[in-house]
C-alpha cells in the first residue's frame, strides 16, 4: 500500500529520488517549473540584451545605412547596392585592404613565432621565472596611444632614434612614412612590442597543461629538446594556437590606432598616397571626415566579410599544425 | 569559435557603435536651467556656448564672466569641447544637428567647415530675425559674406580672422648673413620671386645635410599663396559659386601649386607636413627659417617652440600682399530653445567688447573693424616674437581682404589636395605626376 502512495514520484522523476523535494513541486505547480527552466535564461539575459543592443542592432542599422547615400547631417537617398559596387571599384579601398593584410602578415607571423619561443623558454626552469613572466606582459598594460607616440618618435626622420642608429652604419636617413614597406615595418614593430607578450602568456598557460610524462617518455626514447618541441609541444598546443591566431587575425584586420598615431596629424589618410591607410582608417575617414556614412557602412560590411574570410583561411592553416608527422 | 565570431561582428560595426555612443553622450550638453516656456522674460535663461581649439581657444572666459555679472536673466555657460575641430568637434556637431538635440545655443564653426554649414541652412537660425543684419558695416566684406548661407540668410558672425605674415627665425637669418630687422626682412621679399632669391641665398649658406632649410614645408606656403590668389580669380578656390569643383581649372590653384612646386624643386623646404610632431620638433630645434603665419599661427609657433626660443622668432610682412587663412564663426542652431537670447549673446561675443576681451585672452586677431581699431588691439606687441607690433601688422594685412567662396566640401578637398603636396615634397609622388594626382585626389574627395 505504501508503495502505491509513493509511486507517482518515481514516475515523474526517474531514479531513486527521496520523496522530500518532490513535494513542493506538486504544491507550487507550474510556477516552480517555470522558475526552474526560466531562471538560467533570465540569469544569462543581460549579456544577450546588451549584445542585441550594441551588437545586433548596429549590425542591422549599418546594413540599412550602407544601402543609402547617407550624408552625416545631410540628405539620404536609397541607392540599393550602389555603394558596394562603387567600393569594389575603388582603388583607395583595395589599397587599404592591401596595407591591412600587409601589416597583418608582417606583424603577426614574427609575433606568433616569437611568442611561441618566449613561452617555451619561460616554460623551462629558470631563475626568476615569475619576474620574466610578468615582465613580458608589461607592454600590454601601456596605452596603445603612448606606444604609438613613442614609436613614431623613434621612427622620426630628422631626430628619430632609428635613423640615428642606421646613421652609425652610414645608412642614409629613411623617411619611414614615405614608402609602404618602411611604414609597414614601423607599424608592425608597434604591434609586436605590445602583443607578443600577451600571446606568449596564453601559449605558456597551454604549455603547462601538457602532461610531463610525455616529455619524460620522449627523453627516455632519446628525443632531442628540439624534436620534443616540434613533436609534442606544438601539436598539443593546437587549440590554443587556433585561438591565438583568431584573435590576432581579428585584431590585425581591424588595426586602427597605431597607423593613425603614426601619421602625426590625424587626417586618417595614412600618408600622402595612403601608404599605410588600413581598412578601419578608410571607414572612419569616409564616415567622419567626408561624412559619407553610407559608403563607410558598406566598407564596414566588406571588412566584416574580409575578417570572416581571413579567419577561415587561418583556421584551415592552423588545423594542419602538427596533424601529421 | 562562437566567441571569435562575435568579436568579428562587433568589430565590423564598431563605427556605428561609436556613433551611438557619441549621440547618447550628447545629452550632457543640454542647458541645465532651460524651460519649455522660453518666452517668460522674468525667468532666468541659460545660454550654452560650445567652442573648440587648443590653448586659450576662443578666449571667452573673461567675456562670459563680464556678461554673466551684468545679465542675471541670461546666464551664459561656456564650454570648450575639444582642441580638435575637424575630426572631433565637426562630426559631433553634425550628429547633434541631425539628431535635433544636444547642440549648444551658440556653436563655434571653423572657416574650413563654413561651406558645409552654409549648405545645411535647415539647421541654423536666421540671425537677421534678431536684428543682427545691422552689424554688416562692422566686418570686412569677406568675413561678412561667409556668414550667409546658401539661401542668402545671415546665420553666422565672425570671431577671429587670419590675416597674413611671414614668421622667421632671426638667429638663422643672422647666421646666413641676412638682415634680421623685421622692416628690412619685409623689404627682402616684395613678391614671391624675391622670396625665392632670398631662399637660395639662405640655402647657399646652409649647405650641410643637417643644416636648416628655408621653409617648413609645402602646407603653410600653399595656403598663404592660395589665400592671395583666390581673390584675384573670381574669389573662388576649389569650388565655384554654384558648388561645382574647379580644382583643375581655377588658375588660382594652379598658380599656388606651381609656386609651391618650384620652391620644393629648388630644395628650399624642410619637407615637413604641418601640425605633425616632426614639424613641432623642427619649430623648436630650428629646422627651418620661415613659415607663412596667419594671426592664430603665432600661438601655434610659440606653443611648439617653447619659452627657450623666446625672441628668436619674429614676424615680417608676407610676400604678395593681403590674404586670409582661417578664422572662426559663431552660429545659433535652430534647435536652440532660446534663439532670441542666444542671438543677443552672440551679438555681444562678436561685438567690439567681446572681440577685444577674447583677443586679450587668446590673441586671435578680431575680425570686426571697430575691435581692430581699438587701442588694445591696434597697439599690441607680441613678446614671444621679439616684441613685434602684431596688432599693427595684422591690422594692415586684413584691411583689403576680399571674400573667398568656400564650397560645401571645401575641407575634404583641401585635406586631400594638401596630402598630395606633402607627398610631392617628400618624394613619394614624382614632380611630373603631382598635378594630375592633385586634381585626382581633390576630385575624389569632392565626389
Amino acid at each position: 500500500m505504501s508503495l502505491k502512495v509513493d509511486a507517482p514520484a518515481p514516475a515523474r522523476r526517474p531514479g531513486p529520488h527521496p520523496p522530500g523535494p518532490a513535494k513542493p513541486a506538486r504544491s507550487g505547480g507550474g510556477l516552480a517549473r517555470f522558475d526552474l527552466r526560466a531562471t538560467p535564461y533570465f540569469l544569462v539575459s543581460p549579456y544577450f540584451l546588451l549584445f542585441t543592443l550594441f551588437g545586433v542592432f548596429p549590425l542591422g542599422y549599418t546594413l540599412w545605412v550602407s544601402l543609402h547615400d547617407w550624408e552625416l547631417g545631410g540628405d539620404k537617398t536609397f541607392l540599393g547596392l550602389d555603394n558596394y559596387i562603387e567600393l569594389i571599384a575603388d582603388e583607395a579601398f583595395w589599397n587599404s585592404v592591401i596595407n591591412t593584410v600587409g601589416i597583418f602578415v608582417m606583424s603577426t607571423i614574427p609575433q606568433l613565432v616569437l611568442a611561441l619561443m618566449l613561452a617555451n623558454a619561460l616554460n623551462k626552469r629558470i631563475r626568476g621565472r615569475l619576474f620574466f613572466r610578468l615582465g613580458i606582459l608589461l607592454p600590454l598594460v601601456t596605452s596603445v596611444v603612448a606606444v604609438a607616440v613613442v614609436f613614431t618618435q623613434l621612427y622620426a626622420r630628422d631626430y628619430g632614434m632609428a635613423n640615428w642608429f642606421l646613421g652609425l652604419f652610414g645608412v642614409d636617413r629613411i623617411e619611414w612614412q614615405n614608402q609602404s614597406w618602411t611604414a609597414w615595418i614601423a607599424i608592425s614593430t608597434m604591434i609586436d612590442w605590445r602583443w607578443t607578450g600577451y600571446n606568449a602568456i596564453i601559449l605558456l598557460a597551454a604549455m603547462q597543461t601538457i602532461p610531463k610524462d610525455l616529455y619524460e617518455a620522449a627523453s627516455l626514447d632519446g628525443a632531442s629538446a628540439r624534436r620534443q618541441f616540434w613533436q609534442i609541444t606544438v601539436p598539443m598546443l593546437r587549440p590554443t594556437l587556433i585561438f591565438v591566431v583568431f584573435i590576432s587575425t581579428i585584431g590585425g584586420l581591424t588595426l586602427y590606432a597605431e597607423p593613425v598615431m603614426f601619421e602625426g596629424n590625424p587626417t586618417l589618410a595614412g600618408g600622402a598616397t595612403g601608404q599605410y591607410q588600413t581598412v578601419a582608417m578608410f571607414i572612419v575617414k569616409e564616415g567622419f571626415r567626408d561624412f559619407d556614412m553610407g559608403y563607410a557602412s558598406a566598407a564596414a560590411w566588406l571588412l566584416f566579410a574580409l575578417i570572416l574570410i581571413g579567419t577561415l583561411i587561418n583556421y584551415s592553416f592552423t588545423r594542419r599544425i602538427g596533424g601529421n608527422k | 569559435m562562437l566567441n571569435s565570431k562575435r568579436q568579428g561582428r562587433l568589430a565590423a560595426v564598431a563605427v556605428m557603435a561609436v556613433t551611438a555612443l557619441a549621440i547618447t553622450s550628447c545629452g550632457s550638453g543640454e542647458p541645465a536651467g532651460s524651460t519649455a516656456s522660453g518666452g517668460a522674460a522674468a525667468e532666468p535663461v541659460t545660454i550654452t556656448v560650445h567652442t573648440f581649439g587648443g590653448g586659450e581657444n576662443f578666449g571667452y572666459d573673461k567675456a562670459v564672466e563680464k556678461w554673466n555679472a551684468e545679465h542675471p536673466n541670461i546666464q551664459v555657460k561656456y564650454q570648450n569641447l575639444t582642441d580638435r575641430f575637424e575630426d572631433v568637434y565637426l562630426p559631433q556637431l553634425l550628429q547633434k544637428l541631425q539628431a535635433g538635440s544636444g547642440a549648444a545655443d551658440i556653436v563655434g564653426i571653423d572657416e574650413g567647415a563654413m561651406g558645409l554649414m552654409k549648405a545645411r541652412s535647415q539647421f541654423f537660425a536666421d540671425l537677421s530675425q534678431y536684428g543682427l543684419e545691422s552689424r554688416k558695416a562692422d566686418f570686412p566684406a569677406a568675413k561678412w559674406e561667409n556668414g550667409l548661407n546658401k539661401d542668402g540668410k545671415l546665420f553666422a558672425l565672425g570671431t577671429d580672422i587670419g590675416g597674413m605674415t611671414m614668421c622667421y627665425r632671426t638667429d638663422l637669418f643672422e647666421k646666413a648673413g641676412l638682415p634680421t630687422d623685421r622692416e628690412e626682412v619685409g623689404k627682402l621679399w616684395p613678391d614671391w620671386n624675391a622670396f625665392m632669391e632670398t631662399g637660395k641665398k639662405f640655402q647657399a649658406a646652409n649647405k650641410g645635410k643637417d643644416d636648416p632649410k628655408f621653409i617648413d614645408g609645402p602646407n603653410t606656403l600653399y595656403n598663404v599663396l592660395l589665400s592671395q590668389e583666390a581673390p584675384k580669380n573670381g574669389n573662388i578656390s576649389y569650388f565655384d559659386k554654384s558648388n561645382q569643383l574647379v580644382i583643375g581649372t581655377n588658375p588660382a590653384i594652379k598658380t599656388a601649386f606651381d609656386t609651391v612646386k618650384s620652391f620644393s624643386e629648388a630644395g628650399l623646404t624642410a619637407k615637413l607636413a604641418s601640425f605633425t610632431p616632426e614639424w613641432n620638433a623642427a619649430i623648436k630645434k630650428g629646422g627651418f627659417a620661415t613659415m607663412g603665419c596667419p594671426a592664430w599661427m603665432l600661438g601655434v609657433v610659440s606653443g611648439a617652440a617653447g619659452d627657450e626660443n623666446k625672441g628668436k622668432w619674429d614676424v615680417a610682412a608676407v610676400p604678395g600682399g593681403a590674404g586670409n587663412w582661417g578664422g572662426s564663426y559663431l552660429a545659433v542652431p535652430k534647435q536652440s530653445k532660446h534663439p532670441k537670447e542666444a542671438a543677443e549673446v552672440l551679438n555681444y561675443l562678436t561685438g567690439k567688447e567681446g572681440h577685444v576681451l577674447a583677443f586679450q585672452e587668446a590673441a586671435a586677431f578680431p575680425s570686426s573693424i571697430p575691435a581692430q581699431q581699438d587701442p588694445a588691439v591696434a597697439e599690441l606687441k607680441n613678446e614671444f616674437f621679439n616684441d613685434a607690433p602684431t596688432g599693427q601688422i595684422f591690422g594692415a594685412s586684413v584691411k583689403d581682404l576680399l571674400p573667398v567662396f568656400l564650397g560645401e566640401k571645401h575641407a575634404q578637398v583641401k585635406t586631400a589636395a594638401e596630402k598630395v603636396l606633402e607627398g610631392m615634397d617628400k618624394g613619394s609622388i614624382p614632380y611630373g605626376e603631382a598635378w594630375t594626382k592633385f586634381v585626382e585626389a581633390g576630385t575624389k574627395a569632392a565626389g
